[in-house]
């Protein structure tokens, strides 16, 4: 019975539990229901998963209504490993979250913030899960709109402003993606993508449908923070509290990648999106730009937590560069990366959040002797470190694997070599956390102070993941692999 | 699954166990882990193991053939001399770092595919490393983090190769890959990085007397040696190696002359050493590659013995510099001893482990008729008499008396040096049982009497070079000062060679690197003003001006996709 509602029971259940954590009135069983709502998310995306990889895509049409009328969820590969994605990290970091939200944020805004982060993972589980152009928009709304509140809950001043110009920017992209959306549908009458993709052929030739691509392919841009459209990211991120700047920037971020794939891919075509668009030459020089000047902003950053988020837009860099590559390798790159990503910045923010967990500041200065202050802290940030410079035997090798070996199918040998040198970039500025860390000696009061086992454990299972997907790829790599060539086959 | 477990596996996982052991039980445990691990390799019959498939490749992480092994034993023999010989050592981090960095040079030893090689390779730079850093201070900590870009520098090097040749040619097996090509050339320069090349060689004699007493002993067996096995296994009988080989046997000399500090001596004799295998590589042919591993095998125990030596004084006096030595005979009298057994093997005396292997690689050049090689590698010859030879047990155990007087090596130390001692005699008195395990069938006999008269001939021959020298040198007063005035013209001669380079190349060299140091700074300023935290790309903007951006990239993509149209 449950069986057959599994898509919407994915997107419903955090959505009616985040009211139900603000009835409560008390943290700890605000807590509770986000625990339960979480881990009720990851159980649907397994068996989602599962079941689209036996059997195909599975269309559901909400309440009994077929798609011209109704709202249809529509689940395949792609979106599935991205619910599955979502899932995880919420999960992780809500069994992170009752310490670091005591430190963080005031008593009183405890069970909002619980409510908030539930109606940010139903709206972020919405967007990958609908098969309906519109209620995608406003399935971002409700995931922005939550996520604002949880970023102004920071408690830098500076959160209020970071938030605000986030508000402002994020509105914008959503707004860009409505009124594509909406010169799609004056074209083609229909807002269900598996029609708009059937209907746009017909009339891809016409301005209104350039313009609604153009539209889209800003909105999208700002959304995943595609440089030069990414300066609302690091100061959202940086003062934001630890815990959701490790949930935004494991799960927003990409799901936002995850509808560019979905847009241009799906939508508007491979071939019409690639061929007659170009949006290949339109991307790449941006991920290029944004895999090495982030980078660089990123070694000179003195708050580690800035310098993360600089690594962020470096990384998506990568994501939107393994699109613009336009082969079957590239794309697997991409969701491959966009998973293994989310597995070492979540380690890295959380590792990061048990340093200020103690220590009530990300500044560099702070970490001198950390490695014999909190060995634990430090060693996780050191693997997930080295998981994103892309060392081997960690999850970050096997995207930049893919990644090279799709830019040399291009025989596109200075991007290959631009990667690499990335990586060394990304050696450097995770070596000016690590060297303070381990060679400079403590400071004369300090005493060993381990972060508690609540912080340390989901943490370490984020870090464990970095290893285990180094390891064994038939998760990412096979199940990327067919959602890629899914993509790459979809019907136009 | 125990049947075909990877022994370098016994050495990684066994190693991070012993931080758990303390006192007798750590040690025995220590002890028994190469012991363990070399049973476990002499139990395995020939043949490939451990397959694990990722992506398309199936990666082949265990091989065990003629090559690899005699590689792997020697390897798990020196592993064990430099635990024996550390043993006194409380610091639990380089116990570690040693034992993993062993399993590290063990594991790309038996490494069958060019992945498994990559990941066992960085290993190795990555936790020799600490070898280094252990000394725990500034100056080891700045030279271990040159060693370290630079050996993790060659895995990314030999990683671009190993995509290139993956992409090229669908394989990444490691077997002979040969040098043609951009992407074995990369691999060939990655090996040539950790192998020292000429030019590629600086980090040796930077990183190696700068890591701690028992830390050079272990750095020295490895990580060359490892990068000999590579180019023996990749690149055999590519000829270019042979001029590489033959200026690596050469140019230390005249830097090992001068330097003072016995350690770094010693690091520009090993380069001196290793110019002879791969000399041997470039000939490829069955005599050379067995006369290069046989050298290796050797040279591993003599060149550990030596470090050993030299550990066992900077660990009771607490120097090394050659000036402040001598006369310590009198306080250690078995380690004077071993390092002598030492020195006979590296300067190839009949009767010592060096002379049975090198006249293997000396006969193979001589067979394939390239004289020009053969005589630099003559000269060479003579020339590690001069710096390994006599320098170093002469310039510490006697020359004049320094006055120090110290307590003999500890106990675990002497029996490091003097198992690896008996190693280095009983190879020279009876090589057959080495030679029998050489990749290659060998029918070579080194004591006849050419060989013998022959070498005996070079030796007394350099060694009458230096009574000359004596003589012309200053008229000896007493003895003490004899010593001093000849160590004066000794190092003048090396100086005035020096003072004729310096001239001749310094002031372009010197204008090079300031030009070079200016633009460096100039791009870092740039850097900094466009990327540091006030700068264009990551200060903090005004939402306007963001929004601006976003109008500015509407218009822009507009225009291109309505040009897209016409």
């Amino acid at each position: 019975m449950i069986d057959a509602h599994l898509p919407v029971l994915q997107v419903a259940v955090p959505l009616i539990l985040a009211p139900a954590c603000v009835l409560f009135r008390n943290g700890r069983a605000a807590w509770l229901v986000a625990l339960l709502g979480s881990a009720w998310t990851l159980v649907c995306a397994g068996l989602l998963l599962a079941h689209v990889v036996q059997s195909g895509p599975w269309d559901y049409a909400i309440g009994g209504w077929p798609p011209p009328w109704g709202i249809a969820l529509r689940i395949d590969t792609v979106n599935s490993f991205v619910l599955l994605l979502v899932a995880t990290i919420a999960t992780v970091v809500i069994a992170y979250a009752p310490r670091s939200v005591a430190a963080e944020i005031d008593a009183p805004q405890h069970t909002l913030f619980y409510s908030a982060y539930l109606l940010c993972l139903a709206g972020l589980s919405g967007i990958a899960a609908t098969g309906d152009a519109f209620n995608l928009f406003v399935f971002l709304e409700i995931s922005s709109l939550s996520s604002y509140a949880m970023i102004a809950m920071g408690q830098d001043r500076r959160a209020l402003t970071a938030s605000f110009q986030y508000l402002v920017m994020g509105t914008i992209g959503a707004t860009f993606i409505l009124i594509g959306v909406g010169l799609l549908y004056m074209m083609t009458g229909t807002l269900n993508m598996a029609d708009l993709a059937a209907r746009i052929p017909a009339v891809g030739e016409t301005t209104t449908v350039r313009a609604a691509f153009a539209f889209l392919t800003v909105g999208i841009s700002l959304k995943i923070a595609l440089l030069p459209l990414h300066l609302w990211l690091p100061n959202a991120y940086a003062y934001a509290p630890s815990i959701v700047t490790a949930f935004l920037a494991a799960t927003a971020t990409k799901v936002a990648v995850y509808v560019l794939l979905r847009f241009f891919f799906t939508v508007f075509g491979a071939s019409f999106s690639f061929t007659s668009m170009n949006l290949d030459i339109v991307l790449l020089p941006f991920s290029l730009v944004a895999i090495v000047a982030a980078s660089l902003v990123a070694i000179f950053q003195s708050n580690v937590k800035r310098m993360l988020a600089y690594s962020s837009v470096a990384q998506i860099g990568y994501m939107t560069l393994g699109i613009s590559l336009f082969n079957l390798t590239g794309l697997t790159a991409t969701i491959v990366h966009l998973f293994n990503h989310a597995l070492m910045k979540g380690a890295l923010f959380l590792a990061l959040g048990c340093v200020v967990y103690r220590l009530s500041s990300a500044n560099i200065a702070q970490f001198a002797g950390l490695g014999r202050r909190m060995p634990w802290t430090m060693a996780a940030f050191v693997a997930g470190g080295l998981s994103l410079i892309g060392v081997p035997l960690t999850a970050g090798f096997i995207s930049k694997w893919l990644l090279i070996l799709a830019a040399l199918e291009n025989g596109w040998w200075p991007v290959a070599v631009l990667i690499v040198a990335a990586s060394l970039l990304a050696v450097i500025y995770i070596w000016r956390v690590v060297e303070p860390a381990y060679f400079k000696p403590m400071p004369a009061q300090a005493v060993r102070s381990e972060a508690p086992l609540s912080l340390l454990l989901p943490t370490w299972a984020l870090v464990a993941a970095n290893v285990y997907f180094g390891l064994d790829t038939s998760l990412t790599a096979d199940i990327a692999g067919l959602a890629a060539s899914d993509l790459m086959g979809a019907p136009r | 699954m125990f049947a075909t477990l990877n022994p370098a596996l016994i050495l990684i996982v066994g190693a991070l166990l012993v931080p758990l052991l303390r006192g007798r039980a750590r040690s025995l445990y220590m002890l028994a882990l190469p012991l363990a691990g070399l049973v476990q390799l002499v139990l395995l019959p020939s043949g490939e193991y451990g397959h694990w498939q990722v992506f398309e490749y199936t990666l082949t992480t265990l091989r065990i053939d003629g090559l690899s092994f005699v590689f792997g034993l020697i390897f798990f023999v020196a592993a064990f001399l430099g635990v024996l010989y550390a043993l006194h050592v409380e610091d639990t981090l380089q116990h570690v770092a040693a034992l993993v960095y062993a399993g590290a040079a063990l594991g790309a030893t038996f490494a069958g595919d060019l992945i498994t090689l990559f990941i066992f390779w960085e290993l190795t730079a990555v936790s020799s490393v600490f070898l280094i850093w252990a000394r725990r201070t500034e100056r080891a900590y700045r030279s271990g983090v040159r060693y370290l870009i630079i050996q993790v520098g060659s895995g990314v090097i030999l990683l671009a190769g190993i995509i290139l040749h993956a992409h090229e040619t669908g394989s990444i097996a490691f077997d002979n890959i040969g040098l043609s090509g951009l992407a074995s050339t990369l691999i060939f320069i990655a090996f040539g990085i950790k192998c020292a090349f000429p030019l590629l060689h600086n980090w040796l004699q930077d990183a190696y007397p700068e890591a701690t007493v028992t830390g050079t002993v272990v750095l020295s067996a490895f990580t060359t040696k490892l990068a000999v096995y590579a180019l023996a296994r990749g690149f055999p009988g590519t000829e270019l190696l042979l001029y590489i080989g033959a200026t690596m046997t050469a140019f230390p000399i005249f830097f090992a002359v001068i330097e003072n500090d016995m350690r770094r001596v010693l690091s520009y004799s090993l380069n001196n050493q290793l110019g002879f295998m791969v000399a041997g590589i470039g000939v490829g042919t069955e005599l050379a590659i067995n006369g290069t591993v046989a050298h290796a095998f050797c040279h591993i125990l003599y060149k550990a013995l030596l470090f050993m030596s030299m550990g066992a004084v900077l660990y009771r006096v607490g120097t090394i510099k050659a000036s402040q030595l001598g006369g310590l005979y009198k306080s250690m009298p078995l380690t004077a001893g071993f390092c002598i057994v030492g020195s006979m093997s590296i300067s190839a005396f009949p009767l010592f482990s060096g002379f049975i292997s090198k006249s293997l690689i000396l006969g193979a050049v001589a067979a394939e008729q390239y004289w020009g090689v053969w005589l630099v590698l003559l000269f060479a010859s003579a020339g590690v008499l001069d710096h390994s030879g006599i320098k170093i047990p002469f310039f510490t155990f006697f020359a004049h008396d320094s006055g120090k007087r110290c307590a003999e090596a500890p106990t675990n130390m002497l029996w490091a040096m003097g198992l690896t001692a008996f190693a280095c005699i009983a190879i020279g008195v009876y090589p057959e049982p080495l030679y029998a395990i050489l990749p290659y069938a060998v029918d070579y006999i080194p004591y006849t009497t050419t060989h013998v008269i022959t070498q005996l001939q070079l030796l007394l021959f350099s060694a009458m070079a230096f009574a000359i020298l004596y003589r012309r040198g200053v008229y000896p007063p007493e003895i003490p000062a004899l010593n001093l005035d000849f160590d004066w013209v000794y190092r003048r001669l090396g100086r005035r060679l020096m003072a004729v380079s310096r001239t001749a190349i310094g002031g372009t060299d010197r204008a090079i690197r300031q030009a070079l140091h200016r633009q460096g700074l100039r791009l870092l300023t740039g850097l900094f003003r466009h990327h540091g935290p006030h700068g264009i790309l990551a200060r903090t903007w005004p939402t306007g001006s963001m929004v601006l951006w976003v109008a500015v990239l509407l218009g822009a993509y507009l225009i291109f996709y309505y040009a897209g149209a016409r």
